[in-house]
């Protein structure tokens, strides 16, 4: 796999079909419904307990603002990850070309799958910073390559707007 | 009226108004009368009141060190240096007060970094 920027756009390329697959998922992964601790964490509270006043003032105002943001994001990286969709050359290296504009929609909706699996996983840092585990042993495994790898794609992402 | 140092530079709007006792005395009688009682106000301006707010921003093991580097730049136009020093104080200490101030900005700057998924609180300063 290689990401570059090239004119207007970053370009991946070289994607195997377990990669692509990877990355058809960002949208679900992102989505809190049904686990508390990643709605929880999605949607913190803006200051402790005490504060209730300001905390139900955001539960009315911000917190919706903040839904219509996160799916906006979402939304914008599903459109992209058409391009991947079809079945011709199924098991050919893909393309993906997300245009520079969409950027901080990608940077959102990676953060929030990341911040999503780890939640639900209830990863400790530990096995967060283990970036050599095999994604290939159990469904946690997996999920936390999906961290890893998506953390990776923010991090070439980022790398290519300060260029 | 006393003008205090403030954080801003700013002058705190003290006033302190203060009407003395007016003790009128009658020589010819020997009477005294009391004119007015004393009445002191004393007020302190909206901003005062309002200024010990923190824009607080704790540890996650999820978020990228580049990434929070990145939204502190953003947020806050913090220069690089400066974002870097406050998401290593994040990253060791587990907190970093970012800013402090009225609360309706500080509310607004915590409301954009949610909008990045970092965990930040608004605090009142002790």
């Amino acid at each position: 796999m290689e990401i570059r920027r090239r004119n207007d756009q970053i370009e991946i390329s070289e994607l195997d079909p377990f990669l692509a697959e990877l990355l058809r998922q960002i949208p679900a992964s992102a989505n809190p419904e049904g686990a508390p601790a990643a709605e929880q964490r999605l949607f913190s509270l803006p200051t402790n307990r005490k504060e209730t006043e300001i905390c139900a003032e955001w539960k009315t105002y911000v917190e919706p603002e903040l839904r219509r943001l996160f799916q906006t994001a979402t939304q914008t990286v599903a459109a992209d990850l058409e391009q991947l969709n079809g079945n011709e050359k199924s098991l050919a290296n893909r393309t993906l070309r997300i245009p520079a504009k969409h950027a901080d929609a990608w940077l959102s909706a990676l953060n929030q799958a990341r911040l999503v699996i780890a939640a639900k996983n209830s990863f400790t840092e530990n096995e967060l910073n283990d970036h050599f585990r095999s994604p290939i042993g159990s469904r946690r495994d997996l999920s936390l390559f999906q961290v890893n790898f998506y953390g990776f794609l923010q991090e070439s992402i980022l790398r290519e707007l300060e260029d | 009226m006393s003008c205090g140092p403030r954080r801003d530079g700013g002058c705190l709007a003290q006033i302190k108004e203060t009407k003395g006792i007016a003790q009128v005395s009658n020589q010819k009688t020997g009477s005294i009368t009391t004119a007015e009682p004393t009445i002191e106000k004393e007020t302190r301006s909206e901003e005062e009141l309002d200024l010990p707010w923190q824009v607080v921003v704790h540890n996650d093991p999820v978020n990228l060190m580049s990434y929070v580097t990145m939204v502190f730049q953003r947020v806050f136009g913090y220069p690089r240096d400066r974002a870097e020093r406050h998401m290593l104080e994040v990253h060791h200490k587990g907190r970093s007060i970012l800013w402090s101030g009225m609360r309706e900005p500080a509310e607004l700057y915590v409301q954009q970094l949610h909008g990045y998924l970092l965990l930040a609180t608004l605090e009142k300063a002790c």
